[in-house]
């Protein structure tokens, strides 16, 4: 009863089983592979959901539902919709740039991940070899749910609470770095937001709204170009030209 | 109750039996369902929102305005279809299609009704059913913001990549709250079976109080009350409907992740929006109110729980949540967007959790002896009391009414007049009244005319 007892197993599949999985793998391929080669991180994105999709269903064929539900739902659901709310705060328009900007970066990726999965074989390889296969039947016996949670709460019940507690700390850890605490003296009172709005080289008026590249409201003052240079045109050609003083050409403290 | 009557409820076995032809019937049926009570869903809300606000609402188009939602959709398709220069084109083109298909594919696991016969096959009335069809209503519902989402994206546009960016984080928010109040039902019912859980409500479990047997009600909105108004909470969060309406806040946000939307796009997004609200409604009725069971005065009628009738039961119930929800958007206001984050993460997850652990306990010591058990819940409920009568209280002192701050007043302080002090009026505005000339004097008979 070793890996061969499984493969004889896996031999004879069903018809529905083996027209889901041929429609279903090269899909998770074509997503693995558009992962790596979009351009675009919400396109990766995506496609990583398609993989992770198409694992879900997997799941599912091979007599697990329970964890091909929670695949879908935590993996595709939660975790990679985090990554969208990362990316799209990121900005549409980011993409990748073909530059490296650490030497030889891609080969060493290449070879690191060849490495992992070989190691990642390896160890599955020698896992299985040591273990014998009951069959579905009997690890579904008393039903998929109840056969996950009676192992998850009994015997790896230690391992289980760790990966909690690890879980927690780091949720913990993150929200430490970046907290930032306002402390209650911080908090400026009606009074001393009025005495720093008055104070001597603020400017107390309101400032001038977006768009408005005037330093002043005034009709006398010429609008910028786009360029930051000054535009006679928006002056009005009544109004009488006269030099400015220092004290009226300088900034009148809005772009603080 | 007689063995025929048993063998309404169907098990998991019952499924996976059909003939092709009956799934396809199940399917076009469960499929037509969710296109229909779009139709008539959008009329009634704007029926029952326009009686609500004293004005009639769609009345012209067929008979009570009952086409009205058609020449709608109609009108939509006959747009302009617009694809915005910014728009990522594969992306916005898929968005609501995804929204449309989960919010029709959870349709999938309801059940309808139970046991019936279609064309001498013995069936029951739900289109399939899996151990874990509960895990997939939360897939389809978690899957389904991702159309929301990718259509905010895909626009290239502010507001409706805001509406995307709060509908992903309220997603993820209330699908916390909404998992962890199914939790009880699972603990309550023993099975992820939608079947199975309407099965568990049937039969309500004979509680012995003082050696009387004393029928407990099934539904679990009694039993598990918490857990029903933390998951009807989390629903309207989770449709995106009115309080909770902030991916298409229209005040803030134009119209959130639908703004570039236009003509068939928009109308699939509106698609999925009702869709969702009734497959929403339709698994609160699975889950909580008894599913396609008779409720109380009709159950004694001995048939009510056989044959097509319990259809009626399940679209009646139906019809009440989704008339709730429509009472929500007609009476309260949009909640703020922090106010919003906080009530899901601060209010309605410890509840559900401190309720878990109330029902946990509960459940633990069901087997135990009378004394065990009053031991195992005087105790705990005797530190809670202990606890909330000793509690320091934070309140700060009443500040003192100015009367009080007047005679703490140390003795020889300048006199001051007393507070309630009658000003007597002043007697310049009588002479005033008294100089005017009478108004008309032609006919200035009316005496009451000054």
């Amino acid at each position: 009863m070793t890996t061969d007892t499984v493969l004889a197993a896996a031999g004879s599949v069903p018809g529905g089983e083996a027209v889901t999985f041929w429609i279903l793998a090269p899909l998770a391929l074509i997503g693995a592979i558009g992962m790596v080669a979009a351009r675009n991180a919400v396109h990766s994105a995506l496609w990583l959901v398609l993989t992770m999709l198409c694992l879900g269903v997997f799941y599912v064929l091979q007599a697990g539902p329970f964890i091909g539900m929670v695949q879908i739902i935590v993996y595709t659901g939660a975790i990679m919709m985090l990554f969208l709310f990362v990316l799209m705060l990121v900005g549409r328009d980011a993409s990748d740039s073909l530059i490296e900007t650490l030497r030889g970066q891609r080969v060493a990726a290449i070879v690191l991940g060849l490495g992992f999965a070989g190691l990642i074989g390896t160890g599955l390889y020698q896992a299985m070899e040591k273990t014998t296969a009951v069959g579905l039947e009997q690890a579904n016996a008393e039903g998929n749910v109840q056969g996950i949670a009676r192992l998850l709460f009994t015997k790896y019940v230690f391992a289980f609470e760790l990966t909690s507690a690890l879980l927690i700390t780091a949720a913990v850890g993150a929200m430490v770095l970046a907290h930032v605490e306002r402390r209650k003296q911080d908090k400026m009172d009606q009074p001393a937001t009025m005495r720093a709005r008055f104070a001597p080289g603020n400017y107390p008026g309101p400032k001038p709204g977006p768009g408005v590249f005037a330093t002043s409201s005034s009709v006398a003052t010429p609008a910028r170009l786009p360029d930051g240079r000054l535009t006679d045109h928006s002056t009005p050609a009544i109004l009488p030209q006269r030099e400015l003083t220092a004290e009226e050409t300088s900034l009148k403290g809005t772009d603080k | 109750m007689s063995p025929s009557y048993l063998a309404q409820d169907p098990t998991l076995a019952d499924f996976g039996r059909d003939p092709w032809w009956l799934v396809l019937i199940k399917i076009v049926f469960a499929f037509a369902f969710g296109l229909l009570a779009t139709l008539l869903g959008v009329w009634f809300e704007r029926r029952v929102v326009g009686y609500m606000q004293v004005r009639p609402g769609p009345n012209q188009v067929g008979p009570f305005g009952l086409l009205q939602t058609l020449a709608d959709g109609l009108k939509m398709a006959f747009k302009e279809d617009i694809l915005p220069k910014a728009a990522d084109k594969v992306v916005y083109f898929f968005a609501p299609t995804i929204s449309v298909i989960c919010a029709v594919t959870a349709l999938s696991v309801v059940p309808f009704g139970p046991m019936v016969s279609i064309f001498g096959h013995h069936t029951p009335l739900q289109v399939t059913d899996v151990p874990v069809a509960v895990l997939l209503l939360l897939a389809c519902s978690s899957m389904g913001v991702y159309g929301i989402v990718l259509g905010g994206w895909a626009s290239g546009s502010t507001y409706p990549l805001l509406g995307g960016l709060r509908s992903s984080a309220q997603m993820i928010s209330y699908e916390v709250a909404m998992g962890l109040s199914i939790v009880a039902v699972f603990m309550t019912a023993g099975t992820m079976s939608t079947s199975g859980i309407v099965a568990a409500q049937g039969d309500g479990t004979q509680l012995t109080i003082a050696g009387q047997q004393i029928p407990a009600p099934g539904w679990y909105a009694i039993l598990l009350l918490p857990s029903f108004i933390i998951f009807f909470i989390a629903t309207v969060g989770e449709t995106n409907r009115a309080p909770f309406d902030l991916p298409e806040a229209e005040s803030e946000l134009v119209a959130g992740f639908m703004t570039e939307y236009s003509s068939l796009k928009f109308a699939l997004f509106m698609l999925s929006e009702y869709v969702a609200m009734v497959t929403m409604s339709a698994v609160t009725t699975t889950l909580f109110l008894g599913g396609w069971r008779a409720p109380w005065p009709i159950t004694i009628w001995e048939g009510a729980n056989s044959g097509w009738w319990p259809m009626l039961w399940f679209f009646g119930k139906v019809i009440a949540l989704v008339f709730v929800f429509v009472w929500l958007r007609g009476t309260l206001p949009r909640l703020r967007y922090d106010q919003f984050m906080r009530f899901g993460w601060k209010v309605l997850l410890p509840i559900n959790l401190v309720w878990i652990l109330v029902l946990s306990g509960l459940r633990s010591i069901e087997d135990w002896d009378t004394r065990g058990k009053v031991i195992a819940v005087g105790i705990p409920a005797g530190i809670l009391l202990i606890a909330t009568l000793f509690w320091p209280s934070r309140r700060p002192q009443p500040t003192p009414t100015t009367q009080e701050q007047v005679d703490s007043r140390p003795y020889g302080s300048f006199p001051l007049p007393p507070m309630d002090l009658q000003v007597p009026p002043s007697p310049r505005i009588t002479r005033v009244v008294a100089e005017r000339e009478p108004a008309n004097i032609a006919t200035g008979s009316d005496s009451r005319e000054v």
